[in-house]
């Protein structure tokens, strides 16, 4: 016997979910190489790609689209997909390190534009090579620490 | 130059943290159990348990993993019906989070006929630990 309420989810192909994940790792690692002023531009661009993943749904993910428009129909039909609450999760914490990292390089603290980026930059290399889940990790964390 | 060291770096912290998560997700650690180790009752659950033991599944909505660990559990408990299994929604249910010490989504607890938590399975379960920490808590099962 198994309980629980089904509600309807929104569905995504995890193969473009791993696609988000590499093109954002490759642009954070670019901006930091580049560092806080010649990548800033670079970090803006993904900043607002992570702004439309979290507030207006993946499908309005820039890179989510490109997998769709130019990846996807060159590939089979997937052969599961996942809810599209999770990654739409991980794209707002996205969003929120790396306004941190903009602030880090506008008003030159250089610190804290390495640290905010070089974290969001481990969790796009861990999406995109072990298809880690962030809100399993902080969600929870997050909702017993705001009860307190 | 800083930031090279810092991709490099970034590499390397997932690279490890991501290999120690894909070894030891998923597997159950049996817990010791003593006369004052925690249980569950179908009055704590709000879902009665089952005869011989039961899968206590906490959840999230933004847990991917979550899914698949319901539907694996389902299938077990599906051909056995005195075992049950109790998904929660784990920010609906924070009291039994604190109380178990839950961290992350999915845990599983396996809980013996008496409501003792017998195995404690984190991250998407895997199927033969289920079926092992199964065995081990309800032989006749």
């Amino acid at each position: 016997m198994s309980h629980t309420a089904t509600v309807a989810v929104r569905l995504v192909d995890p193969r473009g979910l791993r696609f988000v994940a590499s093109v954002t790792a490759a642009l954070l690692i670019a901006a930091l190489l580049l560092g806080p002023v010649a990548g800033l531009p670079v970090l803006i661009v993904q900043a607002l790609a992570f702004g439309a993943g979290a507030l207006a749904g993946l499908s309005y993910q820039p890179w989510s689209w490109l997998f769709r428009t130019a990846v996807r129909p060159r590939l089979g039909a997937p052969a599961e997909l996942e809810p599209a609450g999770p990654p739409r999760f991980a794209q707002a914490v996205g969003l929120a390190f790396a306004v941190v990292g903009v602030i880090g390089a506008l008003a030159g603290w250089t610190t804290l534009f390495y640290a905010a980026i070089g974290l969001a930059l481990v969790a796009a290399l861990l999406n995109a090579l072990f298809n880690f889940c962030l809100g399993c990790e902080l969600y929870l964390l997050g909702k017993r620490v705001l009860a307190r | 130059m800083t930031g090279l060291w810092i991709v490099l770096a970034a590499v390397a912290v997932a690279l490890s943290f991501g290999g120690y998560r894909a070894l030891t997700d998923g597997r159950a650690r049996a817990v010791r159990v003593d006369d004052g180790s925690p249980r569950l009752d179908a009055d704590q659950l709000g879902e009665p348990l089952g005869r011989a033991a039961t899968f206590v599944q906490f959840s999230a909505t933004v847990c991917a993993p979550c899914r698949a660990t319901h539907k694996l559990l389902a299938e077990v408990t599906g051909e056995q019906p005195s075992v049950g299994h109790v998904d929660i929604d784990a920010e609906h249910r924070l009291d039994l989070v604190e109380r178990f010490g839950i961290t992350r989504t999915p845990t599983v607890l396996v809980l013996d006929a008496g409501g003792a938590v017998r195995h404690r399975i984190v991250g998407a379960a895997r199927r033969d630990e289920v079926v092992d920490a199964l065995a081990a808590v309800a032989p006749a099962a």
